[in-house]
C-alpha cells in the first residue's frame, strides 16, 4: 500500500516510463530506511552512556581483588549478598523518604497543577514559568539554601519552636529536639522541594488535556463539583498521576544530596552509600553491587505499582 | 436545596423563561426572552451561530447563569439552582462522552450518581431503544460517529428528565446519517413522551423533527410556530430569507377593498390578501410582496394567453437555470427585479424553458404573503443554510430578487435543502 503510494512521490529524474516497477521499489526501500537512521544518533548515544557504562558496572560487581593489585571478575556474586545485608536499612529508608516526598508533591502538586490547567486563565503562562523557575539555579545550590533557611537559629526553626510544632514533630520521631536539620523531615522536605516540577508538570499536561465540557457534562448528569472531580477529572488525569510520581520517585530514592546536606548519618539514602563506596572507600564491587540492587528494587516497585495503576481506570 | 415554589407558571408548560437575557459586558447574548414550551413537545430554537440559540439552552441546563429573568421547569423555579439540581439532561454538541468509561458506564453514570444501585435493567433498555446493546463494552473512541451520538441521548435520556436539551446533536454527522438520526431521534421523542428542546441551526432539520420552531436572530426570538405555519407565513423578512427561499418584491399599495391589497410595482400589478400582510397597509405605503419560489408556475412567453385570469403574474426573461434531479431552478429577470426564483417539478419539462426564453410567471394570488417594507430585505440571507454561495446581486433600491445565484450545475448538491423545500412545497 505504501510502497504503491510512494511511486508518484519519487523524484522526477528517475526514468519512470521504461520501468516504473524498479523506480517504485527504489523508493519503497529508501522509505523502510528512514525510521533506522532517523534512531541512530538515539541508538548509539544509549549505546555508549548507558549499556556500555551499565555492562563495565555489571562486571565491577562481579570482581573481587584491592585497589593495589587490581580487580579482576571472579563472578563473586557473595558481595550482592554482604552489600544488602549490611545496607538493607539504607534501601528501606530511601524508599521510605522518598516514597513519602512522592505522596507530599502529589498532595501539594495537584492542586497547583488543576489550578493552573482550569483556573488560571491568563496567568496560566506565569504561573508555569514560576513552577519551572527553580531548575535556572542548581540543584545543589537550591539544597544549599534550604541548609540556611533550616539553620538551627533561622527564622523558620525559631518559628516553629515557638508554635510548638517541633515538639509535635519530635514526638513523632521526624525531628529531634528543637532543631530541623539533620533529622527526616529536613531530607523528606528538601526531596520534596527539589523534585516537585517533576509532578506538577506531567500532571499539568494531563489535566490541561481534559476537556472542561466533561465537566459540565457529569454536573448535567446530576454530579456534585466533588463527584465530578472523583469520577471524571481524577481519573482522566490518572496518566499524568503515574509519569508524575514515576518521574519524582525514581530520581528521589537514588538521591544523595538532599541527605547529604540536610541530613546527618542517621539520615543517609543509599545514594549516600554508594557515593561514599566509589569515592571514599573506593570499594567499587560493593557499590557496583549496591547500584544494581537499587536498580532491581526501584524496577520492582514501579512495575508493582503500574500493574496497581493500571487495573485503575488508565485511559 | 430550595423548596419548589409554585408561582405562576403553569404546570403543564415543561419549560418556561421569563424576562431570561445574557449579557457579556457589552455584548448581549441574549435580549429578554419569554418563551413556553409545552409538555411533550418537540421544540428547536433555529438560528444561525452566534444568535443565541446555545446560550439560551445553556440557560435552561444551568450552565449559563441569566443575566435577568427566571427559569422554570415543569413549574418550578429552578434559576437559582445549579446543573446537577436541575431535571434536564442535554445532549451536548460533541457529546462529551466519558472516555474512561464505557458506553454501559456512560449510560449509567447519571443512574449512579443518583444512587440507584441495580442499574442493569435499565440501561439494558435504554441501550436497546437506541439499538447499541451489542457495543455494551467499548469505549467512546471505538464508535462511529452515529454510535457516540446515540450514547450520547440514551446517557441523557435514561435519567428520565422533564426536558431534554439537545444542542446541535447532528452537527459532527454527514447528511445521509443525519437524516437517519432525525427520523431516529423523533421517534424516540414520541416513544418515551419526554420534552424535547433541540437547538440547530439547519432549518430543515428543525422543520423535519419539531413541532414547534422557534426562529432566533441577534438574541431575539423572531418568530415561533409550527414549521409550516412559520414557512408559509413569515413574519418578517428574516424568517422569510432563514426558512427556506422567498421571492420578496417592494411594491406600492394602490388599493384595499374586500380584503385585497392590489400592489403595483413596475407597471406589473400584484394582488395580496389583506390577510396574510404583517403591516397596515394603506394607498400609498410600500410593502414587500412575497411569494416562495415553488408556488410560483413558469410558461413560456408564446403561451401567455393560457394563463388563467385572477393570478398574480410577471413578465420576464430566464438568466439561469440549473436542473436539481426533483426540479429545475431558475433565475428570472423582470421588470420587478433582477432575480426571482423559481422551482419547477420536473414533471414535464419544457424544452423552451433555456436561459434567454421570454416567460411568464404566475400564481395563486392566495400564496402571497406581505411584510413590512421598512425592514432589511436581506436580512436573513448570509445567516441561511448552507446553500448561500453568495449575497448575490446587490441592490440599493430593494428591488425584488431571489435568494442565492443558482449553482452553475448539478454539481451544486449542497442545494438538496432547497430542492427538498421545494418537492415539499410543490407536494402540498
Amino acid at each position: 500500500m505504501t510502497a504503491a503510494a510512494a511511486g508518484p512521490l519519487s523524484p522526477p529524474a528517475a526514468p519512470a516510463p521504461a520501468e516504473p516497477g524498479k523506480a517504485q521499489r527504489r523508493a519503497a526501500a529508501r522509505r523502510r530506511r528512514v525510521p533506522y537512521l532517523l534512531l541512530l544518533a538515539g541508538v548509539a548515544w544509549l549505546l555508549v552512556f548507558f549499556v556500555a557504562p551499565l555492562v563495565y558496572q555489571a562486571s565491577t560487581s562481579v570482581q573481587t581483588g584491592t585497589l593495589e593489585d587490581g580487580f579482576k571478575v571472579t563472578w563473586h556474586f557473595a558481595t550482592y549478598w554482604d552489600a544488602l545485608t549490611e545496607y538493607w536499612p539504607h534501601f528501606v529508608r530511601s524508599l521510605v523518604y522518598s516514597g513519602i516526598a512522592t505522596v507530599l508533591c502529589l498532595v501539594i502538586g495537584y492542586p497547583l497543577a488543576y489550578t493552573i490547567a482550569f483556573r488560571a486563565g491568563r496567568w496560566r503562562n506565569l504561573v508555569l514559568i514560576l513552577v519551572i523557575a527553580p531548575f535556572f539555579t542548581s540543584f545543589l545550590i537550591r539544597t544549599l539554601a534550604w541548609e540556611t533557611i533550616l539553620a538551627d537559629q533561622g527564622p523558620v526553626v525559631s518559628f516553629l519552636n515557638d508554635l510548638h510544632v517541633l515538639d509535635v514533630t519530635s514526638w513523632l520521631g521526624i525531628t529531634e529536639g528543637d532543631r530541623v536539620l539533620a533529622t527526616p523531615l529536613a531530607v523528606v522536605c528538601g526531596l520534596t522541594y527539589n523534585f516537585l516540577p517533576f509532578m506538577i508538570l506531567p500532571l499539568y499536561t494531563s489535566l490541561e488535556r481534559v476537556d472542561g465540557r466533561l465537566h459540565e457534562a457529569a454536573g448535567d448528569l446530576y454530579a456534585t463539583p466533588f463527584t465530578v472531580f472523583r469520577k471524571v477529572t481524577f481519573p482522566l488525569s490518572m496518566p499524568g498521576v503515574v509519569a508524575g510520581t514515576l518521574l519524582t520517585f525514581i530520581p528521589a530514592s537514588g538521591d544523595y544530596i538532599n541527605a547529604e546536606l540536610l541530613g546527618s548519618t542517621n539520615q543517609q539514602m543509599i545514594g549516600n552509600v554508594i557515593e561514599s563506596q566509589f569515592l571514599r572507600v573506593l570499594d567499587y564491587p560493593t557499590a557496583a553491587a549496591l547500584s544494581f540492587i537499587l536498580m532491581a528494587v526501584i524496577l520492582a516497585v514501579v512495575t508493582l505499582y503500574i500493574r496497581r495503576a493500571g487495573t485503575e481506570e488508565l485511559v | 436545596m430550595t423548596t419548589p415554589s409554585t408561582s405562576t407558571a403553569e404546570s403543564d408548560d415543561a419549560v418556561r423563561l421569563t424576562g431570561i437575557s445574557r449579557a457579556y459586558g457589552a455584548f448581549t447574548a441574549v435580549h429578554p426572552l419569554d418563551l413556553a414550551v409545552p409538555a411533550g413537545s418537540f421544540f428547536a430554537l433555529l438560528g444561525a451561530s452566534g444568535c443565541g440559540k446555545t446560550t439560551t439552552l445553556r440557560m435552561i441546563a444551568g450552565l449559563e447563569t441569566p443575566s435577568t429573568g427566571t427559569v422554570h421547569l415543569g413549574g418550578q423555579d429552578v434559576t437559582a439552582l445549579p446543573p446537577y439540581k436541575r431535571p434536564v439532561n442535554t445532549v451536548f454538541q460533541n457529546y462529551a462522552l466519558f472516555p474512561h468509561l464505557d458506553v454501559y458506564e456512560n449510560v449509567a453514570f447519571g443512574l449512579r450518581r443518583r444512587g440507584i444501585k441495580s442499574v442493569r435493567k435499565q440501561v439494558g433498555e435504554m441501550l436497546d431503544l437506541v439499538q447499541l446493546g451489542p457495543l455494551a463494552r467499548r469505549r467512546p473512541h471505538q464508535l462511529s460517529g452515529g454510535q457516540q451520538q446515540r450514547v450520547a441521548v440514551a446517557r441523557a435520556l435514561i435519567n428520565r428528565p422533564k426536558v431534554l436539551l439537545l444542542d446541535e446533536p447532528l452537527g459532527a454527522l454527514d447528511l445521509k446519517l443525519r437524516r437517519q438520526m432525525q427520523l431516529e431521534l423523533k421517534r424516540i421523542q414520541t416513544e418515551v413522551g419526554i420534552t424535547f428542546v433541540h437547538v440547530t441551526h439547519d432549518q430543515e432539520e428543525a422543520m423535519t423533527m419539531a413541532d414547534t420552531v422557534a426562529v432566533m436572530n441577534a438574541g431575539r426570538v423572531e418568530q415561533m410556530g409550527a414549521p409550516a405555519d412559520l414557512y408559509e407565513n413569515p413574519a418578517s423578512t428574516f424568517v422569510a430569507n432563514f426558512l427556506g427561499t422567498s421571492n420578496l418584491i417592494e411594491a406600492e399599495v394602490t388599493g384595499a377593498a374586500d380584503g385585497i391589497l392590489r400592489l403595483t410595482r413596475a407597471g406589473q400589478e400584484l394582488t395580496l390578501p389583506a390577510a396574510r400582510c404583517r403591516t397596515g397597509a394603506a394607498p400609498g405605503d410600500r410593502v414587500l410582496a412575497g411569494v416562495r419560489p415553488e408556488k410560483i408556475t413558469l410558461v413560456h412567453g408564446d403561451d401567455a394567453e393560457a394563463v388563467p385570469a385572477g393570478r398574480n403574474r410577471i413578465s420576464g426573461r430566464i438568466t439561469a437555470s440549473s436542473f436539481i434531479g426533483v426540479s429545475t431552478q431558475y433565475v428570472v429577470d423582470s421588470p420587478v427585479g433582477p432575480d426571482l426564483e423559481v422551482f419547477v417539478q420536473n414533471v414535464e419539462r419544457d424544452t423552451r424553458l433555456v436561459p434567454g426564453a421570454p416567460v411568464v410567471l404566475h400564481w395563486n394570488p392566495e400564496h402571497t404573503f406581505g411584510l413590512d417594507a421598512e425592514q432589511d430585505i436581506d436580512a436573513g440571507l448570509d445567516a441561511g443554510s448552507d446553500t448561500d454561495t453568495g449575497s448575490g446581486s446587490g441592490h440599493g433600491g430593494g428591488a425584488a430578487r431571489g435568494r442565492t445565484e443558482p449553482g452553475t450545475g448539478p454539481g451544486d448538491s449542497t442545494g438538496s435543502t432547497d430542492s427538498t423545500d421545494s418537492a415539499e412545497g410543490a407536494a402540498v
